[in-house]
């Protein structure tokens, strides 16, 4: 069992990590915030050529998935019996099946772009005002580093699910699952804001 | 024969046997000493760098190197100093040795974190030092990568910063461990307010380290990016606007100098009182200036664009908030001053290097002053006197400091003492070289000098001469500060455990210490500088 | 918490998430953004406060790190802007 003292230390060390984070895209957002103000036309033009459906799907595939997550502990440190552990494991498979998912209608996303010459430097996007350009390259990077922390998410979730599988981590020892959970809340929380930035611009 | 029963923590004990015994350890105190040898490694090439620009600065026409190797001398010289030495050492080197036993713990918080650090450590600064070999050549854009040119030339940009980045991270996470561990692991009795002030000085440190670096984390990605994919984000040809990259990279890189600041500035708190053998005057004020110059100094970062060409009244703000900074910074020099006041002072060499902080970095401070207003500025901006100035608060602030607590800790260490009327000879000899070489530097500045120029006019020659010959004194003397502790390391005599009358807890365990560092572990019932009588001085 | 709790802030998020979209389609002008921006904030809050425990958290340091990770990510954006604006 592990102590108190130890569990909390970590989790203030997950906290702080996840502060690190928050500034990590608060770059971009800083960034953001300034090329909207200055072109705000062409931020909505742009805009336009996003599936508003796809960024709604996604945004609901997040905060579910952040339910099962929050739901795979909460069994875990609830009750300590061989069926909370597969209930748990079921959540935590549930949340995991989800991220893949988000990347999947992410993926789409990105094809359909690519597919309508709409990339970084693409012969398309140059012959844009300078705004939907700008929105454009941020659309990418933003998207593109969440997806990066979503795939990070993924395979920090799977080593959890393999270790709860194992029993090295479990209702005796839930920190590291509820560590991995508080990093898969925040990866959820970036695109909840993510989403009104680029698909919600009116 | 130890009369302890615990052996000293540098035998090799453990499953792993030599090199591999310290690369694989996560013991704070090796973990330290890896740190210890791979930043004065950097050091050392770093200032071969700085000699050679040196050498090509004794004529006017130039010719020593040819003008794209000075380029590539001045940046990769930033590079290393800024980002491989003066940042992360004192948190890493001091700060993992002694911040556990300074609170009264066994170890960090999170010690295979430290060693992760320290890895992360390792390869971001091969990779900065594999660039320069690889690729299209080494970086000629400055340690500060300013775009336009940084996207635009044809060097191996990408690679040097993609290492700058993972030095970054590594300072990210040795900032958490610094904060978890003073939160979770002081010994019974040690509140806050008991601790010595060198940990609020790296308590104050790991703050800015884990807010403020990520900032220029993704400022060094959105480089690559650019390079790579064309991203537009800072290309003004597709609307992107070269100043927000200076502002991104300078909310990080200004905090970065309290980063390399407070903890030289906490090593000295803790050294002021010991050596005058007297209370500090003012323990809160002191460390609540910590924090408060951690906070305000993330608020001044336009202070190096002001000729940038951001609004005025970007400019105006800025320089009001660079003239708030000084003031807690100037609350820490009055403290430390009155608290040799009637003080029984003794000037052993790690005094004498505080005493050298003091007298420098105000200097480098009040030259800060001078570059904090808007008027001055325009006319030094990009100058020998901003070089001047940032040496003088980084080298003379920063760099000895480290000094003192290499003089310092060093008994505590290794168990072994140096010889000290050769530290104060070299300190001497370093002190007058840094001077002559340095203060030349503010006047040639004052007179027009710009920085960064290959080449100069012939009347700046002489200045540039002097300026020059000081860099050879100063390496003199740094060659025989560091010959001098390398021969007390090998053939020092045994020092006792508490050679400076210390009353922090590192001076209560042996020198040196065990590798749990207490036998058992304190129960702290007073404050860090409180000092018995002179006469009853053990 | 109970299971019932956790599905009850799903569903407030679920809810919150429609009316953005809804608000999005309609034309508030410059209101929106900070309309949409506050019902991302209202979500965040919940998330971190009832699915990252912070509500229950003891420690007063770990309640503190949002708001001081806001409070710079503030400044930064705003000394910034005193640029951007004025220019």
């Amino acid at each position: 069992m592990e102590s108190p003292e130890h569990s909390t230390g970590a989790r203030i060390g997950m906290w702080l990590f996840l502060l690190s984070e928050i500034l990590l895209f608060g770059g971009l957002f800083l960034l953001y915030a300034t090329y909207r103000w200055k072109h705000p036309g062409d931020f909505h033009a742009a805009s336009q050529e996003l599936s508003r459906l796809d960024g709604t799907l996604n945004t609901a595939i997040l905060l579910t998935s952040s339910l099962t997550m929050a739901l795979s502990i909460f069994t875990l440190s609830r009750e300590r019996s061989a069926r909370s552990t597969r209930r748990a494991s079921l959540f935590l498979g549930a949340t995991i099946l989800m991220g893949c998912a988000f990347l999947v209608v992410k993926g789409f996303e990105w094809a359909a772009k690519f597919r309508h010459g709409l990339y970084p430097s693409s012969p398309v996007l140059l012959a844009r005002p300078p705004g939907e350009i700008l929105y454009f390259g941020l659309y990418f990077a933003m998207t593109g580093l969440h997806a990066l922390h979503v795939i990070v998410g993924l395979c920090v979730l799977s080593t959890m699910l393999a270790l709860l599988l194992r029993g090295s981590v479990g209702p005796e020892r839930v920190a590291p699952v509820e560590n991995a959970g508080l990093y898969w809340h925040l990866v959820d929380i970036i695109w909840i804001f993510l989403f009104p930035l680029f698909y919600l611009i009116s | 024969m130890h009369a302890h029963a615990a052996a000293p923590w540098y035998t090799d004990e453990g499953r792993r046997p030599g090199i591999r015994g310290w690369i694989f350890s996560t013991n704070h105190k090796r973990i330290g000493i890896l740190y210890l040898v791979a930043v004065l490694s950097f050091f050392a090439v770093a200032v071969v760098l700085g000699v050679l620009m040196r050498i090509q600065s004794l004529r006017p026409e130039g010719g020593f190197v040819a003008p794209q190797t000075y380029n590539v001398l001045f940046s990769v010289h930033g590079i290393i100093q800024i980002f491989l030495v003066v940042i992360p050492a004192i948190p890493t080197i001091f700060g993992n040795f002694f911040l556990p036993i300074l609170i009264g713990g066994r170890d960090m918080a999170f010690p295979r974190l430290n060693l992760f650090s320290w890895w992360l450590y390792m390869t971001g600064a091969v990779v900065v030092l594999l660039s320069l070999a690889l690729g299209k050549g080494p970086v000629d854009t400055g340690w500060t990568f300013y775009v336009p040119y940084s996207l635009r030339t044809t060097v191996n940009v990408p690679l040097a910063v993609f290492g700058v980045f993972l030095l970054g991270m590594s300072s990210i996470l040795t900032g958490v461990n610094i904060v978890t561990t003073t939160h979770q692991m002081r010994a019974p009795g040690m509140g806050f307010f008991r601790m010595p002030l060198s940990v609020w000085g790296l308590y104050s440190t790991a703050w800015v380290q884990i807010l403020a670096t990520p900032v220029i984390g993704i400022t060094l990605v959105l480089i690559i990016m650019e390079r790579l994919f064309g991203v537009g984000v800072f290309d003004p040809a597709k609307g992107g606007d070269p100043l927000l990259y200076q502002h991104l990279f300078w909310i990080y890189s200004h905090p970065a100098v309290y980063i390399m600041i407070l903890p030289a500035m906490g090593i000295i708190s803790d050294l002021f009182p010991v050596f005058s053998r007297k209370n500090i005057v003012g323990y809160k004020t002191v460390a609540f200036s910590s924090l408060a110059i951690a906070s305000v100094g993330s608020l001044v970062w336009g202070h190096h664009m002001f000729v940038s060409g951001q609004s005025d009244t970007a400019s105006i703000v800025f320089s009001l908030l660079t003239f708030l900074v000084a003031v807690p910074s100037a609350i820490k020099v009055f403290n430390w001053v009155a608290t040799l006041y009637k003080g029984s002072i003794k000037v052993d060499p790690p005094f004498l290097y505080a005493l050298g902080f003091i007298a420098l970095f105000l200097i480098g401070g009040l030259t800060g002053l001078v570059l904090g207003a808007l008027s001055p500025d325009v006319h030094v901006h990009d100058t020998y006197f901003v070089v001047g100035h940032f040496h003088y608060v980084i080298f003379g602030g920063m760099g000895f400091g480290l000094f003192a607590a290499l003089h310092y800790w060093f008994p505590k260490m290794f168990g072994k003492m140096y010889n000290f009327k050769f530290a104060t000879v070299a300190f001497l000899v370093l002190f007058v070289g840094f001077n002559v070489f340095y203060m030349t530097m503010l006047i040639l500045g004052w007179a027009g000098m710009p920085r960064r120029y290959y080449s100069y006019l012939p009347q700046f020659a002489p200045l540039q001469r002097i300026s020059s010959i000081g860099s050879y004194i100063m390496v003199g003397g740094l060659a025989m500060m560091f010959g001098n502790l390398i021969h007390g390391f090998l053939r020092g005599k045994k020092a006792p455990d508490n050679p400076w009358g210390g009353a922090t807890l590192e001076w209560q365990i042996p020198s040196p210490p065990s590798a749990e560092n207490f036998e058992e572990i304190p129960t702290v019932t007073g404050g860090p500088y409180v000092f018995s009588k002179p006469e009853e001085k053990d | 918490m109970s299971y019932a709790r956790y599905v009850l802030v799903w569903l407030v998020l679920l809810a919150l998430t429609a009316v953005t979209v809804t608000m999005a389609s309609l034309d508030l002008g410059r209101v929106s953004i900070v309309a949409v921006l506050a019902i991302a904030a209202v979500k965040s809050t919940l998330v971190l406060l009832l699915f990252m425990h912070l509500l229950f958290e003891k420690r007063l340091l770990l309640k503190l790190l949002v708001p001081i990770a806001i409070a710079a990510l503030a400044i930064f954006i705003g000394l910034t802007y005193t640029d951007i604006l004025f220019r």
